[in-house]
């Protein structure tokens, strides 16, 4: 009886352990087989819209029949269209820049709320999530609102005399740029508010303390010690907006697509499923590398212990 | 006889060092009637106190008394509602933290966690633009001053509270400040840790002849590091002498009862005479020593420490004051034991002896008859 217990609870450790993987594999790992498996087939006029597909009552022989007809065309003809390069591009290109203002927005919000009273901060991280209280898609339509010709922003810029012309915000990268900064900066926001707020104050005293004036201070304690909220930040906003769909959708120009406009055409107007998934695993791959950066970071961050 | 000689001057030196006797002595540090407020709360009310060159000066107190304030505005942490605060005879007013020539060893350590131990030595002489090659020789000396050689290229986190403890120290000493601020310094370290620590603190003072203002609530921590003591309650200082004065010549009820403990006996003066006073208390009529400012009538309390009170089963004879009274608890604690006992007026009085022989029955026990003496040079009249 005495051996019995901790053999069972073991068990349930190793169950415990266990569902975080369960999930992945049934949610990610499934999934993306799928999805690869997909994109290394051909399209088809069929339903499912691709061949070949996968039948168990075949056997071995057929299962031997679904490799050989398995091909890498699609990866091929994404190579050969400068569309899919240029979408790439683009994507990541707008990632880049918005991540980076969100990065200077995002920290002086997060700064001005860890310095903020104490008993004022509860009302201050509401007020940066509030906007997920609305549907996000009604958000970016007001946003259409704000940026047309005759919209809020142009009306403010004649009205202060600001300009002369109303300018053309809708269809622009500008107007992307702000329905991205706009949407995803709680995201930025809160892992770094989380790290400034725990931070010790004293710190800054002794720096003080030591001869250091506040500027610098700022950039040689606080920028330091708040480095890993910074980099989940970075990761939380850049990877989806990779992928981002709505926004370049909604907000920009319909001359150089981001990749997930051209995924979506790819998927529903082109009906092409194969090609659709071999763009989606691409962009998967290009997105592994800051996943796996960070990782890296982050590990030797834990291993120097900070 | 050189050796006599040298020892009578070594400690001669140190008993001799008392420039706040000096009427010409110009002070290294002054408060200057400096109060503090928070909001409706005064945190330091009026404070005026001079500390000299060479001192170890601490600040002792009940917490929330206001002493961790005086030495925050000393660092420039906080700025006086009222009053000044020179160093050097310069007032400090306007001089930002950065730029004030004292460093503070916080109460929390406040190492930089994401830096070494050398990168955190190393962070104030960086400050001043001091070069490399000096700021490496700077940081040696420290670690090996405060004994971590071998430590330097650890972090904070993989060290243990007394290894802390020294970097903050090595840490604010590295600058040379001309006066080292410790803010409760021992507070997080065990017991035996603190007491080794606390001759550490006394030798590496004595040894770089530095000025430290040390803030603690432990008084037997401001008795033997400190060469003066400032006794704080509720944002005014109490008393500052030297540690015995404190302990022998309290000058007043809150003092004596905070530096260990007193019987107080309240009564009024009866009589003064050349070296004598005399009070009628409930005890009866009382002698002591020199009454202070204290009147005839006044009300007044008589304080006498418990180890100078004798305790014996027979009434000695020519005792100055002898009380009788019965054994109500024996508190022993090895070295010594104290007795309460209660008087025959219902007043009770603590006596302390020490355990000379090695007895474990003592003669005298609870329930016991018993005569408590003392003389009257023991006894202090206070009359606050």
């Amino acid at each position: 009886m005495q051996q019995g217990v901790p053999s069972s609870r073991s068990w349930a450790r190793s169950l415990v352990v266990l569902i975080p993987y369960l999930w992945l594999a049934a949610f990610f790992l499934i999934p993306f087989l799928i999805v690869l498996k997909i994109s290394l087939s051909q399209p088809a006029v069929a339903q499912p819209p691709y061949a070949p597909t996968f039948d168990l009552t075949a056997g071995w022989a057929g299962f031997k029949e679904f490799v050989t007809n398995l091909s890498v065309d699609n990866y091929l003809s994404l190579t050969a269209d400068r569309l899919y390069l240029s979408s790439y591009l683009k994507s990541l290109q707008v990632a880049a820049v918005s991540t980076l203002l969100l990065l200077l927005i995002g920290y002086a919000l997060a700064y001005g709320m860890a310095r903020a009273p104490k008993r004022i901060q509860p009302i201050l991280l509401m007020l940066v999530v509030l906007p997920f209280w609305t549907s996000f898609l009604i958000r970016v339509y007001a946003w259409i609102n704000i940026l047309q010709r005759d919209g809020l922003l142009n009306q403010v810029l004649m009205a202060l005399h600001l300009v002369d012309e109303p300018p053309a915000w809708l269809a622009t990268d500008t107007a992307i740029h702000i329905g991205i900064v706009y949407s995803y900066l709680p995201f930025m926001v809160l892992p770094i508010y989380a790290a400034l707020e725990k931070m010790d104050d004293t710190l800054l005293e002794a720096a003080a303390d030591l001869g250091c004036p506040p500027w610098k201070t700022f950039w040689l304690v606080t920028v330091p010690l708040s480095r890993p909220g910074v980099f989940a930040g970075l990761l939380l906003c850049f990877i989806p907006i990779v992928g981002e769909f709505v926004i370049p959708d909604l907000l920009g120009g319909s001359e150089t697509l981001m990749i997930g406009q051209t995924l979506w055409m790819e998927f529903f107007t082109n009906r092409d499923w194969p090609l659709a998934s071999a763009v989606a695993v691409v962009l998967l791959l290009i997105l592994v590398v800051p996943i796996v950066t960070y990782q890296h970071i982050e590990r030797r961050r834990l291993e120097a212990g900070s | 006889m050189s050796a006599e000689l040298a020892r009578s001057k070594v400690s001669g030196a140190k008993r001799d060092f008392a420039p706040w006797n000096d009427p010409n002595a110009r002070p290294l540090v002054r408060f200057d009637d400096v109060s503090k407020r928070f909001g409706a709360f005064t945190a330091v009310d009026h404070v005026t106190v001079d500390i000299h060159a060479g001192e170890f000066f601490a600040l002792l107190g009940p917490s929330g008394c206001g002493k961790t304030t005086l030495l925050r505005m000393l660092a420039g942490f906080e700025t006086p509602s009222e009053g000044r605060v020179l160093l050097g005879g310069e007032d400090l007013s306007d001089v930002p933290p950065y730029r004030r020539p004292v460093n503070m060893m916080f109460q929390s350590y406040a190492l930089f966690p994401h830096l070494t131990v050398a990168g955190n030595i190393a962070f104030g002489p960086k400050q001043d633009g001091v070069p490399g090659g000096e700021i490496e020789t700077r940081v040696a000396e420290m670690l090996s001053l405060v004994r971590l050689e071998g430590l330097e290229r650890r972090k904070p986190h993989q060290l243990s509270g007394g290894q802390r403890q020294r970097v903050a120290l090595a840490r604010a000493l590295v600058k040379r400040p001309k006066v080292l601020l410790l803010d409760e310094p021992l507070a997080a370290l065990d017991r035996q840790l603190r007491e080794n620590t606390r001759f550490e603190l006394m030798h590496l003072q004595a040894k770089l002849g530095l000025t430290f203002i040390i803030v603690t609530h432990d008084r037997e921590e401001a008795m033997t590091l400190a060469s003066r003591v400032a006794v704080m309650d509720h944002g005014r200082i109490m008393q500052v002498a030297t540690p015995s004065e404190i302990y022998e010549q309290p000058r007043s009820r809150f003092v004596a009862e905070f530096i260990g403990d007193v019987n107080l006996i309240e009564g009024t003066l009866a009589a003064i005479e050349p070296g004598r006073a005399s009070l009628d208390s409930a005890a009866g009529r009382l002698a002591a020593a020199e009454p202070g400012d204290a009147k005839t009538g006044q009300q007044v309390w008589l304080a006498v420490r418990p180890e100078k009170v004798l305790i014996s089963s027979g009434r000695p004879d020519h005792a100055a004051n002898c009380v009788g009274g019965r054994v109500v608890d024996v508190g022993y604690l090895g070295d010594v034991s104290t007795y309460h006992v209660r008087l025959g007026s219902g007043l009770m009085m603590k006596a302390t002896a020490a355990n000379l022989t090695r007895m474990i029955e003592r003669p005298i026990g609870p329930d016991d008859e018993v005569w408590l003496s003392w003389p009257p040079e023991a006894a202090i009249v206070l009359t606050r």
